[in-house]
């Protein structure tokens, strides 16, 4: 050890960039939750008032209990997809992205805090719109384990995605492709607002090829313990694309991908 | 034991047209010949010295201090900084030293101390707020603290760049023309600070294209151009060798005679 060093103690830097990361979307959290809550919210007076009492999914349920569970995922996913993407790519166009890539961080610690602060935004959000919709309905999770378990995996997933796309993407516009042709049709489309076994047979098929569809599924099962298809099922398949998504971030950061020439 | 403070062992550097997504993940590398920013340049900076990177825009300056930090690989060849590989052991190679970017870079979510406690965390130093004031007050920012870094002037964010690099008290310091665009006082101020913590042992690392600065400041100085090291050597005895009276003359000499000369 140098002696201008001596009574120095290097330790992790993971914890104090999952700090920034979480204060960057915290600071300026009426966009970044509250905008969310209120898009929620909106959603569910407008579709409460077209629709309820003239639709019931399966058998029982309000059409608005049923859409709750989708609309607090689908709002989870998107941001935590926005948080490490936005990030990356106003450090990466400010310059400031330097000042993570000068310490001695470990493609591990960037990808864990990067990833954990998105979860976290993500969860802040669905926490928010349950609350506001318990205003509205009595909305209490049967199977809480559940909730809490697909939340964190979908919110992971799509940290992932928001991490390859912050890394991939060089302007704004780039990543709006990403995030308008592949993450909303991808959410808006997998059960959110239907339950797929309202689809003809062809689209229920062309569901089943959706990852999102399995998250929304596990996730809603939690609330009523009712599925379009076996939790187990919807666990493997989202369980395998968290794995799959992570490891192809981690790829990327380990080979410095856009980030060291 | 004496070991070199920065060691710089034949590097090359070509930007290769950059590798695709598919290539990356397959870790292929791209076939078709790049750019060659630096050619074989060897350095070896002794701890304490206060050296000067000189030669004109594009000469590979910023690129050598990019491998040396790890914001870039280097094609071919090995550097070391206090004995510890940039690559193979980049995490003791990073906390050795502290770069100052050329780019006049900051973050608008923060103050001036959030900023520096961040990069003071990153380095894993928490409690670091003793030394976070004394850099403060030496780069005289005690005022702005608590400003947020958007409201700053150019030059006071300057100084933020600076007292970012010093957060973890490296041993060797890297400045990439720290004085492009700033006043004659905080150059001033500016070169009072740096001179200080070269004499307290801090190894100071130098690019900048003012040549009075680097001949009152620098004792040995290499000259890059286009990716070549054309001269290395003591600043008086480069100035000697081209009898010239102040070393912007030798800069122009140098330039232009295109003599390479062995290190």
């Amino acid at each position: 050890m140098n002696p201008l060093q001596q009574n120095i103690k290097f330790g992790s830097g993971f914890p104090t960039l999952l700090r920034k990361e979480l204060l960057r979307f915290w600071k300026v959290s009426l966009q970044t939750v509250a905008a969310p809550v209120m898009t929620a919210l909106l959603y569910l007076l407008v579709f409460a008032q077209v629709l309820e009492g003239r639709v019931q999914v399966y058998g029982t349920l309000s059409y608005v209990s049923f859409l709750m569970p989708g609309l607090m995922m689908m709002s989870m996913m998107q941001n935590a997809f926005a948080n490490p993407s936005s990030s990356l790519i106003q450090s990466r166009i400010t310059g400031n992205l330097v000042f993570v890539l000068l310490p001695p961080l470990s493609y591990l610690e960037i990808f864990g805090a990067y990833v954990l602060a998105a979860i976290v935004r993500g969860i802040c959000v669905g926490v928010g719109i349950w609350v506001v919709a318990l205003l509205f309905m009595p909305l209490w999770p049967v199977q809480p384990f559940w909730i809490v378990l697909f939340a964190v995996m979908a919110c992971g997933v799509f940290a992932c995605l928001g991490l390859i796309a912050g890394l991939w993407s060089e302007k704004f516009d780039q990543l709006a492709v990403f995030q308008n042709f592949l993450i909303m049709p991808a959410t808006f489309l997998s059960g959110v607002f239907y339950s797929i076994h309202s689809l003809p047979s062809f689209w229920q098929a062309v569901s089943h090829w959706n990852p999102v569809f399995y998250m929304i599924d596990g996730f809603r099962y939690g609330f009523f313990g009712i599925s379009d298809v076996s939790v187990w099922h919807s666990f493997s398949v989202v369980f395998c694309f968290f794995i799959l998504a992570s490891l192809l971030a981690l790829k990327l950061l380990a080979s410095g991908y856009k980030l060291r020439t | 034991m004496n070991m070199s403070a920065v060691k710089i062992e034949n590097i090359s550097k070509i930007y290769a047209p950059s590798p695709s997504l598919g290539q990356r993940f397959l870790s292929a590398s791209p076939a078709r010949k790049g750019f060659q920013a630096l050619n074989d340049i060897s350095i070896n900076i002794e701890p304490g010295e206060f050296f000067g990177l000189l030669g004109p825009n594009g000469a590979g300056k910023t690129s050598l201090i990019s491998i040396l930090a790890g914001l870039s690989r280097p094609s071919n060849g090995k550097a070391s900084i206090c004995g510890y590989d940039v690559v193979a052991d980049y995490k003791n190679a990073r906390r050795s030293l502290g770069v100052v970017p050329q780019e006049l870079v900051y973050d608008p979510f923060f103050t001036v101390r959030e900023t520096l406690r961040n990069q003071s965390g990153y380095y894993g130093l928490r409690n670091n707020d003793d030394w976070i004031d004394e850099i403060l007050m030496n780069l005289g920012l005690s005022d702005k603290a608590d400003a947020n870094m958007r409201a700053l002037s150019g030059g006071m964010k300057r100084r933020v760049l600076v007292a970012q690099a010093l957060v973890h008290r490296p041993p060797v310091i890297i400045l990439d023309e720290p004085t492009a665009g700033v006043d004659v006082d905080l150059r001033r101020s500016l070169w009072d600070f740096i001179s200080r913590l070269n004499k307290e042992g801090h190894t100071i690392l130098l690019t900048t294209h003012y040549l009075e600065e680097a001949q009152t400041l620098c004792g040995r100085i290499a000259f890059l151009r286009k990716g070549k090291m054309i001269a290395l050597d003591t600043t008086q005895a480069l100035m000697a060798k081209f009898g010239s009276e102040d070393l912007e003359e030798t800069f122009v000499q140098i330039m232009h005679t295109g003599s390479e000369q062995a290190a």
